[in-house]
């Protein structure tokens, strides 16, 4: 279990990396954040922001139209 | 000011299309931890007004084509200069930007103050186009062209929209 979700289910880009940016602000460093989206670009886009920001990309996966993400905050 | 990348970029556009580009990579890049700079001159400025009435034309746009019936449409010149056509048009694409879950330019401008991006308000401009500082929003600094030439010889990554 994350310790925090976040919905962002049926936002355009970029506001699915801006709600992650700002979730995982309030994390605790360690902390996991699962995401969920439908924007198809946010797959190589949370990717791209994760090896950019240095957090962590535990899982990417899709299922049912819906992308789950899970970022471990790290910096 | 620590050993973060930079990005700057200068806003010359101000329709509601055009001005989409440049506070979707403002906001990405300082949500990425890049520290963003944005210089608003000519047209561009008028995205820093308190009261944003963005338009888009049609005219002279043939890649504008719209979703319309399921179908592509572009709008023929000689249609798209009649009167009302410009605000259909804007109407149908504020309809679109809503539906399809795209942020308005409202928000995005107030999550780009939010993430500290710095914004540089054309003087030059200003002037010009007869702008006063209190039709603009609480933010922006003002400066020209000198102001954003520093800005980008310190930035690694430096974009003109």
């Amino acid at each position: 279990m994350a310790d925090q979700l976040l919905d962002a289910k049926g936002l355009n880009c970029p506001l699915p990396i801006l709600r992650a940016k700002k979730a995982l602000k309030d994390l605790p460093t360690g902390g996991t954040l699962e995401i969920l989206a439908t924007d198809p670009g946010a797959v190589k886009d949370f990717e791209a922001f994760c090896r950019t920001t240095g957090n962590e990309l535990v899982e990417s996966k899709a299922g049912g139209g819906v992308f789950t993400f899970l970022i471990r905050r790290t910096g | 000011m620590g050993n973060a990348k930079r990005m700057s970029i200068i806003v010359t556009k101000g329709t509601l299309d055009w001005a989409y580009p440049p506070f979707i990579l403002a906001t990405t890049a300082a949500a990425m931890g890049l520290e963003v700079t944005m210089f608003f001159t000519f047209y561009g400025l008028a995205l820093l007004k308190k009261d944003l009435d963005l338009e888009i034309t049609t005219l002279g746009n043939p890649a504008m084509k719209m979703p319309i019936a399921g179908m592509q449409m572009a709008m023929p010149n000689i249609v798209s200069m009649l009167p009302g056509v410009g605000s259909a048009a804007t109407a149908m694409m504020k309809n679109l930007i809503k539906r399809k879950g795209v942020a308005s330019i409202e928000e995005l401008r107030t999550l780009a103050i939010e993430a500290d991006v710095t914004m540089i308000a054309c003087q030059m401009t200003m002037d010009l186009f007869e702008f006063k500082r209190e039709d603009l929003i609480e933010g922006p600094v003002l400066g020209g062209a000198a102001t954003y030439i520093e800005t980008a010889t310190q930035s690694e990554i430096n974009l003109y929209i």
